[in-house]
């Protein structure tokens, strides 16, 4: 443990901020947005900038942008990846992205992360073709690679810790109540 | 508390709504024993003395002991006097009851941990058709309608009602959130003569790095039976009892649980393995490994390829849903601001630090890990009543003769109480 750790991620500040909720839970409430524009067929365009947290408007260094598509079995142009495999890179990079935290805050350096995301899906659900079947994923699994100067079961630890505190694996393994409205 | 504080010569009362062990005689189910061995039932100058120092008590007998403990200490309890308000006063406390008031400078709140069953707020939609009950409410498995059993909750009461109710011949369906693993014996000797002996359950509250999370920490799997056996979730589920992940919502009458189970397994069996290996470590540096058993480690929680992620409420598959998700304090009584936006005394190792004289007993990790238990109430109540005679000492001045002049002043106690 003797020489300095960094995984590039700075857990003091996060810390910090932990700390400053306990004084004023409000801050800690924040709106995640994204905007989406259909272009042709399935392909479309998302961007994201703002949002809000810490009791202001909040906005990243510049516009991020996703093109979605269908691949060409679908019949689609395939212009950009499928919104299911975003929601496996929405995982992936939150799992991954834990992994560096959790690893800093116990003090375990890091030299390569890697993970493998599946996810199965039966497309009759989609298609309409078999109402029995759900539209989502049946299961999805994530294989990580982890090369750190750690023992296996500090890197297995890390891994479950990093589940634990993941937005994204809360998200699509707990329901979330969502609105759709039209105006 | 009231036996350390007649040992400091502090005159005091204690105040119980019912009988002596109220709790204990009012609001538990039959079958409950103990997690800790008798051995480990100590309170200042009192100790088991009975012929099974390795068993664990029933209801029954923790009554006996605790209202056996309260006559040989002579304890000056006022039975069938319930609080209904406290209030700051001048130079101390007034404490409202149903047979009158008190004042006092100085309180020590001991009602615990546990007045009031936590029912997270989805229960509200739960069908009429289902019966609920709590902690509180379950005596045994011959109340529960027929038809399946959901429990929610697997820390020590949620597996221990699932093994009951499951053997009274009824479908059992466990939800599992974040829940702690132990095995009830280890290398021969039982897991809190670990605890106890490796110092991990004398660790005091400011050397636990993360404190919070300490204070939240379900109660582990534990069951305190004449076998000393193990009750853990591959024992449940190789039983057929049905596993599934931490209820997350009831929707349109479906209870719907987490995906996430797999991974509470991994946290749970991680954390029993690096608790082993502090015993472990532990018993090879104090050179008592030739006395315990050879080391054990113990197979993984066997998490199924699928759970089962919804259950329709109505379809009449469960009758009834036990919800054994933990307690809470109830502090409605207390009309003094220390109390947080969550429901929590504010307090530092039971010092009410905002609300001076003041002190709190029998919370999670109040001062040490084993604060919420009969052993560790000792330990506690003589740190917080070093801390209440130095109070009184101070508020009585220095040229005053503290003895006499709390000896006057200290309560104002009715005629009629």
């Amino acid at each position: 443990m003797g020489q300095v750790v960094n995984n590039g991620v700075n857990v003091d500040a996060l810390l910090a901020a932990r700390e400053a909720l306990k004084n004023t839970p409000a801050a800690g409430e924040f709106t995640w947005r994204a905007s989406c524009k259909w272009l042709n067929g399935t392909h479309a365009r998302s961007t994201i900038q703002g949002f809000r947290g810490l009791g202001e408007e909040q906005s990243h260094k510049s516009e991020f942008s996703f093109d979605t598509d269908h691949p060409q079995v679908f019949a689609s142009e395939d212009n950009g990846a499928t919104p299911v495999e975003v929601v496996l890179v929405g995982l992936a990079s939150c799992l991954t992205a834990g992994v560096a935290a959790v690893a800093q805050n116990r003090g375990i350096q890091l030299r390569s992360v890697e993970a493998r995301l599946e996810g199965k899906m039966n497309i009759a659900g989609i298609l309409g073709a078999d109402g029995d079947v759900r539209n989502g994923y049946d299961s999805i699994k994530v294989t990580f690679h982890v090369d750190a100067d750690a023992s296996k079961k500090d890197i297995e630890a890390l891994v479950a810790q990093s589940q634990k505190r993941s937005a994204v694996f809360d998200i699509i393994t707990n329901p979330t109540n969502v609105t759709v409205e039209v105006v | 508390m009231s036996r350390v504080l007649t040992g400091h010569s502090i005159d005091h009362v204690v105040l119980e709504r019912g009988e002596v062990a109220n709790s204990w005689r009012q609001e538990r189910w039959d079958s409950l024993r103990l997690l800790t061995p008798n051995w480990l039932s100590r309170l200042p100058g009192y100790a088991y003395a009975g012929s099974d120092p390795d068993g664990y008590m029933n209801l029954a007998e923790v009554v006996s002991f605790i209202a056996g403990f309260a006559a040989e200490t002579s304890a000056p309890v006022r039975t069938d006097t319930t609080v209904t308000a406290v209030r700051s006063i001048e130079g101390g406390y007034q404490v409202v009851t149903q047979l009158g008031e008190i004042r006092c400078r100085s309180l020590v709140l001991a009602t615990g941990a546990a007045n009031t069953p936590r029912v997270p707020d989805l229960h509200r939609a739960v069908p009429q058709a289902v019966q609920c009950l709590t902690t509180f409410s379950y005596r045994n498995p011959d109340q529960l309608p027929s038809g399946g059993v959901l429990i929610v909750g697997a820390a020590a009461t949620g597996v221990q009602l699932a093994d009951e109710i499951h053997r009274s011949g009824r479908p059992v369906t466990l939800c599992v959130g974040e829940h702690v693993r132990l095995p009830r014996t280890y290398r021969g000797r039982d897991i809190l003569w670990w605890m106890e002996n490796s110092g991990v359950w004398n660790q005091r509250y400011d050397q636990i790095e993360d404190l919070e999370r300490a204070r939240r920490l379900p109660s582990p799997q534990l069951v305190g039976t004449p076998e000393h056996s193990t009750l853990e979730l591959n024992t449940l589920s190789a039983a057929g009892i049905e596993i599934v992940g931490k209820l997350a919502a009831v929707r349109d009458g479906c209870a719907l649980f987490s995906g996430g189970l797999a991974n509470q397994f991994a946290l749970a069996d991680l954390k029993m393995e690096r608790l082993l290996d502090t015993f472990d470590a532990w018993a090879r540096d104090s050179h008592i490994d030739i006395e315990v058993g050879p080391a054990e480690r113990f197979p993984p929680t066997r998490a199924p390829l699928s759970t089962r992620l919804s259950l329709d409420l109505r379809s009449g598959e469960i009758g009834s849903i036990v919800w054994a998700t933990g307690y809470r304090p109830d502090y409605r009584w207390l009309n003094v601001p220390v109390i947080t936006h969550k429901g929590e005394l504010r307090h530092d190792g039971g010092v009410v630090t905002e609300a001076p004289g003041m002190y709190v007993l029998g919370l999670p990790v109040l001062r040490r890990r084993k604060s919420t238990f009969i052993n560790g109430a000792e330990a506690d109540a003589r740190d917080l009543a070093g801390h209440l005679a130095g109070y009184l000492a101070a508020c009585a001045g220095p040229q005053q003769d503290c003895a006499t002049r709390r000896r006057q002043e200290s309560f104002e106690i009715p005629p009629h109480l």
